[in-house]
């Protein structure tokens, strides 16, 4: 990413963890069951992603267990709560201890989504969905700009599931999208697996939604399982579920974005129902082999340019 | 300020989240599906992920009392809980500590008075899991101090350390169902009183002696080891000193000991 917040506000800390790259790789949600298997596996290529409230405890053996994969790889920092999308002033509290994170981790990426999950006091540990609208876009931009301050650096921002729309809105998801990404100057996390997901729930093509899309704000690409309901006439819906293995159509829908936008760090998110390690990294290296292939294509394209 | 017309389009999440924990609330008007269709199911997407998801989470905290009372038992009792009681905090491992008094006062919970005890022991243990990083006390730091003075230490309480009392087995409850193994016939009647430590990375949790919990709970208001002697002697005549400090230090309770000292001016 070239993007800077402020970049003479702060001083820059000194790195206390090695400063990896991320580019062109993929990586999975780190999950505490499978420390053990991935120390085991030693220095591996690829990154691991966390949500950051699962790390916001004082001490013991969640920090313990990050400062160790931290050592050896990339880490991106997730966060699921901050509320972005809620029409109230964001929780400072949860905003200094997101920052504080962020420093004392030295994570590549940095990454909250378009949803709220608190309302007056109370913590729906959901992500909700609102409305697009000129008064939402501001609203939007105020709390990006006021998470890229505490944390001083680009956010990036991921595109939702979702289930229902607002009659009150008034654009486009894509157009919200590229407006808040032009105003803040945030990164984007394009969840292709969401992209599927909210397509087939609101009955639009994924491929009209990503050629609409901003590709060129997107800093991450994330890919995860759904699960199938269905809605009030019987028709199918997808619930945005992370317990299962990515989809075929999901592969595909990847291999277009990677095809358009190169080699973005790409992460396999499995958060419930959670398999045994061999099975998560498998789903990574599956994630690796498209984006290796895909730099194979593009250094032979520069040899025959040459 | 933003404009007051902001303020009417703002107001998309009070009606949003009127019925998530209320099944009793319609479909919020303010939502639809694609092209005409109804938004009751794809709302009760929502409802469903935050009913289930905080039910999970009580889960989490509480597998001891999930064990105890069967799941669908402890399911039921958690939906209510989180209907009246829903967090506050977006840190899922802060939630769920008003839940032992609503066990307390669970109707269909009365014949397992020392449920919410064992509750109460179970969120000391994820307070310990997740409390600040320090080096307990080591042994030789009381050896150290002038044998004549002790009774005038103080020491400072370890971040992790937590005292549970209760009038039922609590402690052995608690034990016997957070372990893999099958949980025999337990006398609850015995009250016990836990300690609940983490001197490095693991939880452990230890029953006192009687008047040890009396003793600690001295010791970590800042009174002497001498006051807190002479109450445990009160509660509990049988009371041995030197064990306590021994169990004490082993379980690392405590972080500093500390010699008061009495300047003459």
């Amino acid at each position: 990413m070239s993007l800077t917040v402020n970049p003479s506000a702060s001083a820059p800390t000194p790195l206390r963890f090695p400063a990896f790259s991320v580019d062109g790789l993929a990586g999975t949600s780190f999950k505490p069951q499978h420390l053990s298997a991935i120390l085991a596996d030693g220095k591996q290529r690829g990154f691991f992603e966390v949500h950051a409230e699962n790390y916001m405890g004082e001490g013991g053996a969640p920090h313990r267990a990050l400062e160790a994969v931290r050592r050896e790889h990339p880490v991106s920092v997730h966060g699921v709560c901050m509320s972005i999308g809620g029409p109230q002033p964001l929780d400072k509290t949860h905003l200094a201890r997101f920052g504080m994170l962020v420093e004392r981790y030295e994570p590549i990426l940095v990454s909250e989504h378009l949803a709220w999950s608190t309302h007056e006091t109370t913590y729906f540990n959901d992500l909700l969905p609102l409305p697009y609208t000129e008064a939402t876009l501001s609203l939007v931009c105020d709390h990006i700009d006021e998470v890229q301050e505490a944390i001083r650096r680009p956010l990036l921002l991921e595109n939702p599931s979702t289930y229902v729309a607002f009659r009150e809105s008034t654009m486009g998801e894509t157009e919200f999208i590229r407006r808040i990404a032009q105003r803040t100057g945030c990164g984007l996390l394009l969840d292709v697996n969401n992209v599927f997901v909210s397509a087939t729930n609101h009955g639009f093509s994924p491929l009209d939604y990503l050629s609409d899309f901003p590709l060129a704000f997107v800093g991450e690409i994330h890919l995860a399982g759904h699960a199938e309901q269905s809605d009030d006439e019987g028709d199918m819906l997808l619930i945005d579920s992370h317990d299962c293995p990515v989809v075929d159509a999901v592969w595909k829908l990847f291999e277009i974005v990677v095809g358009r936008c190169g080699l973005i760090p790409t992460l396999i998110e499995w958060d419930s129902n959670i398999p045994a390690w061999p099975i998560l990294k498998a789903e990574a290296a599956a994630a690796q082999a498209i984006l290796d292939c895909y730099a194979a294509i593009a250094r032979e394209d520069r040899h025959a340019a040459a | 300020m933003r404009p007051l017309e902001d303020a009417r389009e703002l107001s998309y999440a009070s009606a949003f989240t009127l019925g998530l924990l209320d099944p009793g609330q319609p479909t919020p008007l303010a939502v639809t599906g694609p092209a005409g269709k109804a938004a009751a199911r794809r709302y009760d997407v929502y409802r469903n992920n935050v009913t289930v998801s905080l039910i999970d989470a009580l889960a989490a905290i509480y597998p001891a009392v999930q064990r105890i009372t069967g799941i669908d038992f402890f399911r039921a009792m958690a939906r209510l809980h989180i209907r009246s009681n829903p967090p506050t905090s977006p840190l899922l491992f802060e939630y769920g500590r008003d839940f032992p008094a609503f066990i307390d006062d669970y109707e269909y919970a009365n014949a397992m008075p020392w449920l919410a005890d064992t509750a109460r022991i179970e969120r000391a243990w994820l307070d310990a899991y997740h409390a600040a990083d320090a080096e307990p006390l080591p042994p030789a730091a009381l050896a150290a101090l002038p044998s004549n003075k002790m009774a005038d230490v103080v020491f400072t309480v370890h971040p992790a350390t937590r005292i549970v009392r209760s009038h039922f087995s609590a402690v052995t409850i608690f034990a016997a169902n957070r372990s893999d193994g099958p949980v025999g016939a337990i006398d609850a009647s015995s009250p016990e009183d836990a300690l609940i430590t983490r001197p490095d990375i693991d939880v452990v949790v230890r029953r006192l002696p009687p008047g040890g919990a009396v003793f600690l709970l001295d010791l970590i208001s800042g009174r002497s080891l001498g006051e807190a002697a002479a109450s445990a002697l009160q509660v509990s005549p049988s009371f041995d000193i030197a064990s306590a400090i021994g169990g004490m230090i082993e379980a690392g309770a405590f972080t500093m000991a500390l010699l008061e000292t009495h300047d003459a001016q």
